[in-house]
């Protein structure tokens, strides 16, 4: 391994402009929510409601960054609308 | 007094030296809270604040945890920092100190030492610094105060090295130091400031900018985190030989010297060996001279840096001697020897053939007295002459565990 593969300093530090250095914490999901565009309201409180605030505004609803949800299933249960449905990973493989 | 250093005399504590050592240092930024037997430190900054002498950023925290985040945030972003604590503040900061060293940032913090929490205790001992011991700090031993006040000014060449980077703690005995006049030759801030100047020749640090979107402690990857350990470990390494390198330096400009890592006192031609640290051995120097002058050849290794552990020097100097006694102020819970006997008997082999025995002592303000010392001495000597001595001895102690 390179003493500097990850880190041109002796510290943790990270230029975010040219590398973040983050966790694929996405890979830690066993479920995923999926969002049914039309019972959506556009409320916005899953976006709120997300520990690690990575729901994001589209265009027609609200959408979780695949990258980084751990798939906690809050969003799920604080939907209003009952829009987001938590689904197995397993059915996307 | 040669006539090329400006000597500046006075009387005082070992905390009022702490407090000047930081003070001529010149931090940006100095957070702490009072706690005995360090409040004193802090009355005296605060004093040198309010009266101008001191051009620092005071901050008044609500307890021990906030003043290591403080130190810790304001060196990331550049600033020179110094705070103090001891015993319930320092654990009460762990978390804080332990990110610290993982944030490599070169904070320098004085631990009065002090008892440990489990029992309650306002009294001496090191239980405090050995509760940190793996923090990944660079810990440091004073033996007396002008041995405090030259190792604050030196701690800050360490740790803001370009090379080290790594958190320095200067550690003395509460009580026996923090309480005790003594006369201090005080470096003048020109001497100070021409010791320290180095540091600005070197390569700039990574520090925190306003508007820049650089980050400090990311959520450090596996692969990361690896590496980062692995420079601190080589920082270490590398600390070993800096210390020793500006302990030359500072004897250029002050014209003191405490040989860097370990202290020998009259070691070269010694048979028996005890090996100590802080204020203790100014009494076994004293003792040391009391048996050398009826014959007997024992020597002192004071270990002034206590991590990264001095192995290569300890086992350069003890190497071959007869028998070695490690006299610990603290305990090792689950060994039965102290702390450094411990460690120490990790290098037996490269120690070739030498013998050791751990001897607790000093712990909670039970004096380290001269009778204590000839006893360890003594027992030493019985091992070096192949008589059946007791592993470990809690000398003040009662006589089942070795003691009077």
């Amino acid at each position: 391994m390179s003493l500097n593969k990850y880190f041109k300093t002796e510290g943790p530090w990270s230029d975010a402009k040219v590398e973040l250095l983050c966790s694929d914490t996405g890979s830690w999901r066993s479920e995923r929510p999926v969002v049914d565009e039309e019972k959506c309201i556009l409320c916005g409180l899953c976006a709120i409601y997300c520990p690690i605030q990575i729901v994001k505004e589209q265009t027609d609803c609200f959408e979780a960054d695949l990258t980084f949800c751990k798939g906690c299933g809050i969003c799920a249960q604080e939907c209003p609308a009952k829009a987001i449905t938590m689904v197995s990973e397993g059915e996307f493989k | 007094m040669n006539s090329k250093t400006e000597s500046n005399f006075k009387v005082m504590t070992g905390n009022a030296a702490a407090a000047i050592g930081a003070t001529l240092s010149r931090p940006d930024v100095v957070a702490a809270y009072p706690i005995t037997p360090q409040t004193e430190i802090i009355e005296q900054l605060s004093k040198f604040h309010a009266n101008g002498e001191l051009d620092a950023e005071m901050i008044t925290v609500e307890g021990e945890n906030s003043a290591m985040n403080a130190v810790m945030a304001a060196s990331l972003a550049g600033g020179r920092v110094f705070t103090a604590t001891s015993s319930w503040g320092l654990v009460f900061m762990y978390d804080a100190v332990l990110a610290a060293a993982g944030a490599r940032a070169p904070v320098v913090m004085v631990n009065v030492n002090r008892e440990t929490p489990g029992i309650i205790a306002v009294s001496s001992g090191q239980q405090d610094m050995i509760s940190t011991r793996d923090s990944g700090w660079i810990f440091l031993i004073a033996e007396n105060c002008q041995e405090i006040i030259d190792t604050v000014i030196t701690a800050y060449r360490l740790a803001e090295d370009y090379d080290i980077q790594v958190p320095v703690m200067v550690h003395y005995d509460g009580f026996y130091l923090s309480y005790l006049s003594e006369v201090v030759d005080v470096p003048t801030q020109e001497n100070v400031d021409k010791f320290l100047s180095v540091l600005n020749d070197q390569p700039a640090r990574t520090i925190l900018t306003p508007g820049e979107q650089t980050g400090c402690g990311s959520h450090g990857i596996l692969d990361g985190y690896v590496e980062l350990r692995y420079k601190h470990c080589m920082a270490m390494e590398r600390a070993k030989d800096k210390i020793d390198q500006i302990d030359k330096e500072f004897s250029n400009i002050f014209e003191r010297s405490y040989g860097g890592q370990v202290e020998g006192y009259r070691l070269d031609d010694a048979d028996v060996v005890l090996v100590g640290s802080g204020s203790m051995c100014g009494t076994i120097k004293t003792v040391i001279d009391d048996r050398r002058k009826k014959g007997l050849k024992v020597g002192l290794l004071k270990i002034r840096m206590y991590r990264p552990f001095p192995s290569e020097k300890l086992i350069k100097h003890l190497k071959g001697k007869k028998a070695i006694g490690v006299v610990d102020r603290s305990l090792a819970f689950g060994f039965k020897g102290g702390p450094m006997y411990t460690e120490l008997k990790a290098f037996s082999e490269e120690l070739e053939g030498s013998e050791l025995i751990s001897f607790i002592d000093g712990i909670a303000n039970t004096d380290i007295t001269k009778k204590n010392i000839n006893k360890m001495i003594d027992m030493t000597c019985d091992l070096a002459e192949g008589k059946d001595v007791p592993e470990v001895t809690w000398v003040s102690y009662g006589p089942q565990q070795g003691g009077e």
